[in-house]
C-alpha cells in the first residue's frame, strides 16, 4: 500500500469511525447519474497513472483518477481500445467513475458492457481495508467475482483505486450504412441482422432512419455491405454521429425534458409512449425523452420485459433506479452492509436506502 | 482432513428424520438414503475426494427445490448442489451430514427465441445440447468446455466454465443473461435480465461461479450467437517453447483476435499422436493451433495475416487446415490430451493456474525445474490465447513416495502462478482442491469479504459450506497441499 492510498484509507476508517458520509468522485462528469451526490468530497483524481499496459497481453492496469480520454489515447496509439465504448460526458471523466458507473455505448450490443472488460480491482472499503480482486489474466475463478461486483455500483461498496481491463484490437475498419424504415420494422430487421454472421457493431434507429455500423477486415466489410444494401455514410461525419449518440450531443439528447434509459429485451414491441426515442443495441436499449411520471415509464417498461433508469433530469428524489422486488432488495443491503457497515460510501446513490 | 471433510460418519436417526420430512413432499423415487442409492453420489469429477452423503434429494419441480430448501433451512442441514458430476475441483463433493441436491432431472429447454437470441433451459441440460437445440436456427451457445457433451449449464454456471473459444467470445459469465432460482431460505430469487442489464448491483456476476454457495440455480438463459459461416486452423512449428510463446504474443501485437489459440509442448503431442494420429509434427519442441472463424472472406485474409505472423515468429513449419474433416482432425489431439496422458501413466495430476502470457517462458522453464527437482515427468497442454495453463504431472498413486512428490510440485507451481501475477484456478473452480492455495492467493481482509458476501445470501452457511473460501483458521494451520491425483472418472471424456 503506497501513501497515498494509507491517506484515503485513513481518510475513510476516520469517517467511519464519526459516521460521515463521504461522497467519492473523480472528475463530477456523472454526477448527474444515480441519487443526488453527497457527504464530503473524497477526491479520488489524485491516484492516477497508468501502471502497466502491455499490448500483446491485451490487458491495461490504470488508477482510478487516469483521466479516461488519457486512457484511451494510449491504447489508440497501440491500435486497441475499450471495446465497451464508456461514454465520457465532460472531458474531465475518470477511470474510476468510469467503472464506477458501469455505462457503455455504441459497441455494448457486439463487443460486450464495460462489467465484461472487467478483469480486476483494488478497493478500499467502507472500513479503509485494502483489498485486491481478480486479477490481470483473462481467467480467474478464484473467490467470488467481486471486480464485475464493482462495476456500477456508484461507489457505494468501496473507492474503486485501480482497474484491470481486458482490451480488444481496433477494427481494422468501419463504415456506416443507412436505412430508412419505421421503428416496428427497425426493431424487426436489427434482431433479424443480429442472428446472422454479420459484423454489425452498433445500431441506431430515430425518426424513421436506421444506422448499422459495421467493423473488421475490409473484405468482411465489402461482402455485409453487398447483403444489406442502404446508403453508405461518409466514415467521418458517420464516427461523428456515433460519437454524439456515445456522448449524448445529438440533437435528439438535448432540451429540458427528463431522459430515461429503457433496457428491454432487443425483440421488444415498440414502446406503447407517445414521446420520440432513440433506439440503440440492436433494439436492447431506448432512449426516451418524456416528462411522463415515473410509474407510467417503470410501468411500460415494466411490462416490455425490463426496466426504466431516470438517466437525467427529472425528479431524483423520488429514486433514479427502478425498484427492487423485496428479496434481492434484502440482498442489496446486506452486501452493502459487507463492504461498508457504517453506510458512509456514495449513500443513496443507488437506492435511497443505503 | 481439513474442517469441510471431518464429518464421516453419518447419524442414522438424524437420516431418519431428513428423509422422513422431505417424503412428506417428495415421491420415493426421488429421496435416496440407503448405501446403495447414495454410494454413486460420493464424489464428483475429483475423485480423490469422497464422501457418501446422508441423503440424495432428486427433485423435477422448482416447487419442490423450494420446499427442499426451506425443509433443511429450518433442519439446519447443509445442502449441496450437483449438476452433472463432471466439476473437477470437488465442489460438488457430499456431506456426511448434508443433503445432496441433484439437479440431473431439471433436463428441458424450456423456450427458444430465436429472433431475440435467447434460450431458457433448465439447468441440467448439458452445455453441448443447447447448441445441438438451436443449430436449426444458424446459432450455437458460445462456451464449450471440453467435457460440453455432459457437463451440465447448471455447473457451468456455478464454475464459470471456459472453453477453447473465450478469448474471441468469453465464459459462461458473458454468455449468460440471467439465472433464476432460490436462496437457501426458499426465497425465489432472479438474477439479471432478458436485457442487457438489470438495476443494482451485478448480482449476475457474483452468482456465475459461486460455486453453488451462494443460490440454487433453476433456470438459466442464455445468449446465443450466430454460428460462424467458416473456420480454420493454422498449425505452426517450433523448435522451443518460449519461441513459440513469443509467436503468441506477435499474433495479439498484431491486432489479430483468433477464436482459439493454444500451445501444446513436445511430451503433450507425443503422448496424443499415439492415441489419435492428428498428424502432429513430433519433432517440434511446441506446436501452436491458431483457429479463425467468421466469414469466408474474413477467415482467409485473417489466416494470411497469422501465417505470416508465424513465419516471422520463428515457426519451422505451418499448415493450414483444408476441410472442416482435417480442422477437427488438428482439433482432436487437443481435445483428447488428458484421455491421452492417462494412458502413458498409472496418474495423472491435472493443474489449472493462469499466468500472465508474457511470463509463459518463465513458467515454463520453472515446471521443467521441477520435473528435475522432483523426479517426475510433466506434459504441458496450454490455452495460449488466454493464458490458462494445464500442466499435467504423471505419477503412480500406488507409491506413496511419488504421491508426496506431486503434491509438492502442484503446491509451487500454483504458487508460482501467483507470484507471477496470475491465479491458481482459472476455469476448474476452487472447490475443496484448491482451498487451501486461496490462503496464499488472498488476504485474511479479501477472504472475510468472500465470508460476508456469503453470508448476506446465507447467513447460517447451509448452502455448499466449507468449499472455495477458507476459514481464516484454515489458512492459519495451512501447511502444503495436500494429496491429489487419482484417476478422473468420465475417463472417456475429453477434457481441458
Amino acid at each position: 500500500m503506497d501513501a497515498a492510498i494509507a491517506a484515503l484509507a485513513e481518510r475513510i476508517r476516520a469517517a467511519a469511525e464519526s459516521r460521515q458520509a463521504l461522497c467519492i468522485r473523480g472528475g463530477g462528469s456523472k454526477d448527474f447519474y444515480g441519487g443526488e451526490p453527497r457527504g464530503e468530497l473524497l477526491d479520488a483524481r489524485g491516484y492516477a497513472g497508468i501502471v502497466s499496459y502491455e499490448p500483446s497481453e491485451l490487458v491495461v492496469t490504470a488508477r482510478a483518477g487516469t483521466p479516461l480520454a488519457e486512457l484511451e489515447a494510449v491504447l489508440a496509439d497501440n491500435g486497441q481500445m475499450l471495446a465497451f465504448e464508456p461514454p465520457h460526458f465532460s472531458p474531465g471523466a475518470t477511470l474510476g467513475g468510469c467503472v464506477a458507473a458501469g455505462l457503455s455505448g455504441p459497441r455494448r450490443a457486439a463487443a460486450g458492457a464495460l462489467r465484461d472488460f472487467v478483469l480486476g480491482a483494488r478497493v478500499l472499503d467502507g472500513r479503509g481495508r485494502w483489498l485486491a480482486f481478480g486479477g490481470e489474466v483473462m481467467k480467474n475463478v478464484a473467490g467470488y467475482d467481486v471486480s464485475r461486483l464493482l462495476a456500477g455500483s456508484l461507489g457505494t461498496l468501496g473507492l474503486i483505486a485501480q482497474v484491470s481491463l481486458k482490451v480488444l484490437p481496433r477494427p481494422q475498419r468501419e463504415i456506416t450504412l443507412a436505412f430508412e424504415m419505421p421503428e416496428a420494422r427497425a426493431l424487426e430487421t436489427t434482431n433479424r441482422w443480429a442472428g446472422l454472421p454479420l459484423p454489425i457493431s452498433a445500431t441506431a434507429w430515430h425518426d424513421g432512419r436506421l444506422s448499422v455500423r459495421l467493423s473488421g477486415a475490409e473484405s468482411a466489410l465489402r461482402a455485409a455491405a453487398e447483403k444489406l444494401g442502404g446508403e453508405a455514410a461518409a466514415s467521418e461525419a458517420a464516427a461523428r454521429d456515433w460519437t454524439a449518440i456515445r456522448e449524448q450531443t445529438a440533437p435528439f439528447f438535448a432540451g429540458e425534458a427528463p431522459l430515461w434509459r429503457v433496457s428491454l429485451p432487443s425483440n421488444a414491441k415498440p414502446l406503447a409512449l407517445p414521446e420520440a426515442q432513440l433506439i440503440e443495441w440492436g433494439g436492447a436499449l431506448r432512449w426516451l425523452k418524456s416528462g411522463a411520471d415515473a410509474a407510467t415509464v417503470r410501468g411500460a417498461a415494466a411490462q416490455a420485459g425490463g426496466h426504466a433508469t431516470l438517466f437525467r433530469g427529472g425528479d431524483r428524489a423520488a429514486g433514479v433506479f427502478a425498484p427492487l422486488a423485496p428479496a434481492l432488495a434484502r440482498l442489496h443491503r446486506e452486501i452493502k452492509a459487507a463492504f461498508d457497515p457504517a453506510g458512509i460510501l456514495n449513500p443513496g446513490r443507488l437506492y435511497r436506502e443505503f | 482432513m481439513g474442517e469441510a471433510l471431518s464429518l464421516t460418519k453419518i447419524d442414522a436417526e438424524r437420516q431418519r428424520t431428513v428423509a422422513q420430512a422431505l417424503r412428506t413432499f417428495l415421491p420415493a423415487r426421488a429421496v435416496l438414503w440407503q448405501e446403495e442409492d447414495t454410494r454413486p453420489y460420493e464424489c464428483d469429477g475429483l475423485t480423490a475426494y469422497r464422501k457418501v452423503p446422508m441423503v440424495v434429494a432428486l427433485p423435477e419441480t422448482e416447487e419442490q427445490v423450494q420446499r427442499i430448501l426451506r425443509s433443511c433451512h429450518a433442519m439446519e442441514v447443509p445442502v449441496v448442489p450437483r449438476g452433472a458430476g463432471t466439476g473437477l475441483s470437488g465442489g460438488a463433493l457430499p456431506r456426511g451430514d448434508g443433503v445432496l441436491l441433484a439437479m440431473a432431472k431439471f433436463m428441458r429447454v424450456l423456450r427458444i427465441d430465436p429472433l431475440a437470441r435467447v434460450a431458457v433451459v433448465q439447468p441440467g441440460v448439458p452445455n453441448g445440447a443447447i447448441s445441438d437445440v438451436v443449430s436449426p436456427f444458424g446459432l450455437y451457445y458460445a462456451p464449450d468446455p471440453s467435457s460440453q457433451i455432459a457437463c451440465s449449464i447448471g455447473g457451468n454456471v456455478a464454475e464459470n466454465s471456459g472453453g477453447v473459444h473465450c478469448l474471441k467470445y468469453g465464459l459462461t459469465v458473458h454468455n449468460v443473461l440471467r439465472v433464476r432460482g432460490f436462496t437457501i431460505d426458499g426465497e425465489p430469487v432472479s438474477f439479471g435480465s432478458e436485457a442487457l442489464d438489470a438495476p443494482g448491483y451485478d448480482l449476475l456476476a457474483l452468482a456465475i461461479g459461486s460455486e453453488g454457495m451462494l443460490a440454487v440455480i433453476t433456470e438459466v438463459t442464455v445468449k446465443l450467437l450466430p454460428k460462424p459461416q467458416t473456420a480454420r486452423v493454422v498449425m505452426a512449428s517450433f523448435d522451443d517453447v518460449e519461441t513459440a510463446g513469443q509467436a503468441v504474443a506477435a499474433i495479439i501485437a498484431a491486432g489479430i483476435l483468433p477464436a482459439g489459440l493454444e500451445m501444446m509442448d513436445k511430451p503433450a503431442t507425443q503422448a496424443v499422436e499415439e492415441f489419435v494420429h492428428a498428424g502432429y509434427d513430433l519433432e517440434a519442441a511446441a506446436i501452436l493451433l491458431c483457429e479463425s472463424d467468421g466469414t469466408p472472406e474474413e477467415v482467409e485474409d485473417e489466416i494470411a495475416r497469422v501465417r505470416a505472423v508465424l513465419a516471422s515468429a520463428g515457426a519451422t513449419r505451418t499448415s493450414v487446415s483444408r476441410d472442416e474433416a482435417e480442422r477437427l482432425r488438428f482439433w482432436s489431439g487437443r481435445k483428447a490430451a488428458f484421455p491421452a496422458v492417462g494412458r502413458i501413466s498409472p496418474d495423472y495430476y491435472c493443474m489449472d493456474g493462469t499466468i500472465p502470457r508474457k511470463r509463459l517462458g518463465e513458467v515454463l522453464n520453472f515446471i521443467g525445474d521441477m520435473e528435475r527437482k522432483y523426479g517426475l515427468r510433466c506434459p504441458n497442454v496450454f490455452h495460449a490465447g488466454d493464458g490458462n495453463l494445464h500442466p499435467l504431472i504423471l505419477f503412480d498413486a500406488a507409491s506413496a513416495d511419488e504421491l508426496r512428490r506431486t503434491e509438492r510440485f502442484a503446491a509451487e507451481v500454483l504458487e508460482k502462478c501467483v507470484a507471477v501475477g496470475g491465479t491458481i484456478t482459472g476455469e476448474h473452480g476452487v472447490g475443496v482442491e484448491k482451498i487451501d492455495q486461496m490462503c496464499v492467493q488472498f488476504s485474511a481482509a479479501e477472504l472475510e469479504t468472500f465470508h460476508a458476501l456469503k453470508r448476506a445470501f446465507d447467513p447460517q452457511g447451509l448452502l455448499n459450506p466449507g468449499k472455495a473460501v477458507p476459514t481464516l483458521r484454515r489458512c492459519a494451520e495451512f501447511g502444503r497441499m495436500r494429496v491429489h491425483g487419482a484417476q478422473l472418472p468420465h475417463s472417456e471424456l475429453p477434457r481441458f
